[in-house]
């Protein structure tokens, strides 16, 4: 086989990414962030839940450039420990409905029929509710908390993965080389997973990366809201919040936790706008 | 008026998805661990009370059954009661409808007011300059929370130039109009960063399209060209992506309704959630479906009476 294969275009990541400075970007911005979260016990200048009763409320200043809140914990260490679990959120709340998504949608669009209808209506149903407000009705039935929110997350998300995944599957299996796979007598299985979903997860991809966008602004609203992420945590929904009770006397608190998120947000919006242009893909 | 006939017929096609939306708001609260008829009356429930509910509810039925109650009585414009509020959730729930259509309206309105011109300016020197700063300014605006834009817009508006009212929502219209210019304002910029994109990219197409050469080749100058033919051709993808966007558009109310503490839908449901007041939730969550399902519906007539080539 290998032999008749054409000869496989193996393009260098380094050469890709310098094609297109939006990924470039995004992946530098978003590596800046993981960096922060790995390496926050060493770069936060303050423990994040520590109080200390001497500095409450001090504007930016050299020893706390954000400032510190009324308990007098240092703002720009909160941010630093915030991106772990911000990063957490993105991550887990996108990675879950990829894969449940991806699956659903595999195979409602390789075996059609009563299987694709039945979980095409439910998609309908589900896409029905708008998002936040049936995130918000599970996790009151769950309880407030992180866990409650992925779970969430992964029961109401994966419906745009399968629509995607579906309509890629769709039009792949009637191409000739899933017709060939399919004379030379290959499994099902085989022309599912091997042949038609490695062509069919460009469009997701790049779906995934809009939608970490999403699943974060989601998080961090939750968490805002008082049904995420609990206070003392640093994260940045919940500094927001707690920021809200000064905002005539100490706008730091708010204003630094919420230009993390739009950092990162943007970071994910730039990966996937690079992405889209790498893959060929149309949003 | 024949094209106008599916109006009649279309909401047929709703109804399966009404039908799936009753079951997973049914389902929801039957999920909850422990007696349904505790957890619909709250801690303090009296044995009779109990009974009642059992009764009412069916709740010694099979599942089923309790879910045929369930449709009957809200065929009966019964959902249950509110634990907090004590009377039924869809009479609360309707008391809270209108500063939520309000904010809404205001918000679409507003959004589309920023997103056209700039949509415009983007399209017109795709590109130039002027698209790079709109494609970057609208990238960067869908990664703002909405919650924390509404905190930014309250330290500059409210407390910094005193021009609007931090929150509420006030009695009379003059009153209700300074209360929602904040919260609409939040929602709009969060909409507008998404529907700038997307109608650049309409103008774009339509800028390219078959009637818009044709137009050129007669000699039209480019601006009537732009607004005769292209703008009038962006209407419709507009349309359907604000009714895609319309649950985008129902969650961000939600959050700034509780930033701004607006006595709407959306402040009633987080407010439930944290009182475990589970019928409301129920409702709530009916009531937005519903609600997305009908801003739906109404696209489509919209598409068809302002596309003669559309049929449905």
């Amino acid at each position: 086989m290998s032999a008749l294969a054409p000869t496989a275009r193996t393009p260098s990541w380094s050469r890709m990414i310098g094609r297109t400075p939006a990924l470039a970007g995004g992946l530098g911005l978003f590596g800046l962030f993981v960096l922060a979260a790995l390496a926050a016990p060493l770069i936060a200048p303050f423990d994040p839940i520590l109080q200390n009763t001497d500095a409450r409320l001090v504007g930016p200043s050299l020893a706390h450039p954000f400032g510190t809140d009324n308990f007098g914990r240092d703002i720009l260490s909160r941010v630093i420990w915030g991106t772990r679990i911000d990063l957490q959120i993105a991550l887990i709340g996108v990675i879950f409905p990829f894969l449940l998504g991806t699956a659903v949608g595999t195979i409602a669009g390789f075996f059609g029929g009563i299987v694709d209808t039945v979980l095409m209506r439910l998609i309908d149903v589900i896409l029905a509710f708008p998002f936040l407000v049936l995130m918000l009705a599970i996790i009151a039935i769950l309880g407030p908390g992180l866990t409650s929110f992925f779970i969430a997350m992964a029961l109401v998300g994966w419906v745009s993965y399968a629509r995607l995944v579906r309509a890629q599957i769709l039009v792949l299996k009637t191409q000739d080389f899933a017709v060939a796979a399919a004379s030379l007598g290959f499994g099902r299985a085989r022309i599912m997973f091997r042949h038609l979903l490695p062509n069919a997860l460009a469009g997701s991809l790049v779906f995934a990366m809009s939608d970490a966008v999403l699943v974060l602004l989601t998080g961090a609203a939750i968490s805002y809201l008082g049904l995420g992420v609990q206070p003392p945590l640093a994260e940045w929904g919940v500094m927001v919040s707690e920021g809200q009770a000064f905002l005539t006397t100490a706008w730091w608190i708010t204003l630094f936790p919420g230009l993390a998120i739009v950092t990162l947000a943007f970071s994910f919006s730039l990966m996937g706008d690079g992405l889209a242009n790498l893959l060929g893909v149309r949003e | 008026m024949h094209r106008y006939r599916f109006v009649l017929f279309r909401p047929l096609h709703f109804l399966p998805v009404l039908f799936g939306i009753s079951v997973i708001t049914f389902v929801l609260v039957r999920l909850i661990p422990g007696d349904p008829a505790r957890v619909i009356l709250g801690t303090r429930a009296t044995p009779t009370a109990i009974a009642n509910i059992r009764a009412q509810y069916g709740l010694d039925e099979p599942l089923w059954t309790q879910y045929f109650f369930f449709i009957r009585n809200l065929a009966n414009g019964e959902m249950g009661r509110s634990i907090l509020y004590k009377i039924d959730v869809l009479k609360l729930i309707a008391t809270r409808i209108e500063p939520t259509l309000a904010l809404v309206a205001a918000s679409v309105l507003l959004s589309i007011l920023i997103a056209l011109p700039l949509a415009t300016i983007a399209a017109r020197n795709q590109g130039g300059l002027p698209d790079q700063i709109v494609r970057v300014v609208s990238t960067l605006g869908i990664g703002f929370p909405p919650f924390w834009l509404a905190l930014i817009l309250i330290i500059v508006f409210s407390v910094r130039l005193d021009l609007f009212p931090v929150s509420g929502y006030g009695e009379t219209l003059p009153e209700k109009l300074a209360h929602l210019a904040l919260p609409a304002l939040t929602v709009a910029l969060s909409l507008s960063a998404v529907l700038t994109r997307s109608l650049r990219a309409a103008m774009i197409e339509a800028l390219a399209s078959d009637v818009a050469t044709a137009a050129r080749a007669r000699g039209m100058p480019e601006g009537v060209v732009f607004w005769r033919h292209v703008v009038p051709n962006s209407l419709v993808p507009t349309i359907n992506l604000l009714a895609v966007n319309i649950g985008w558009l129902i969650g961000g109310t939600v959050v700034v309704e509780s930033v701004f503490a607006i006595p709407g839908m959306g402040q009633l449901l987080v407010r439930a959630i944290f009182s475990r007041d589970y019928m409301v939730v129920q409702g709530v969550a009916m009531a937005f479906a519903c609600a997305t399902v009908l801003v739906n519906l109404i696209a489509d007539i919209l598409t068809v009476a302002l596309d003669p080539r559309v049929k449905l």
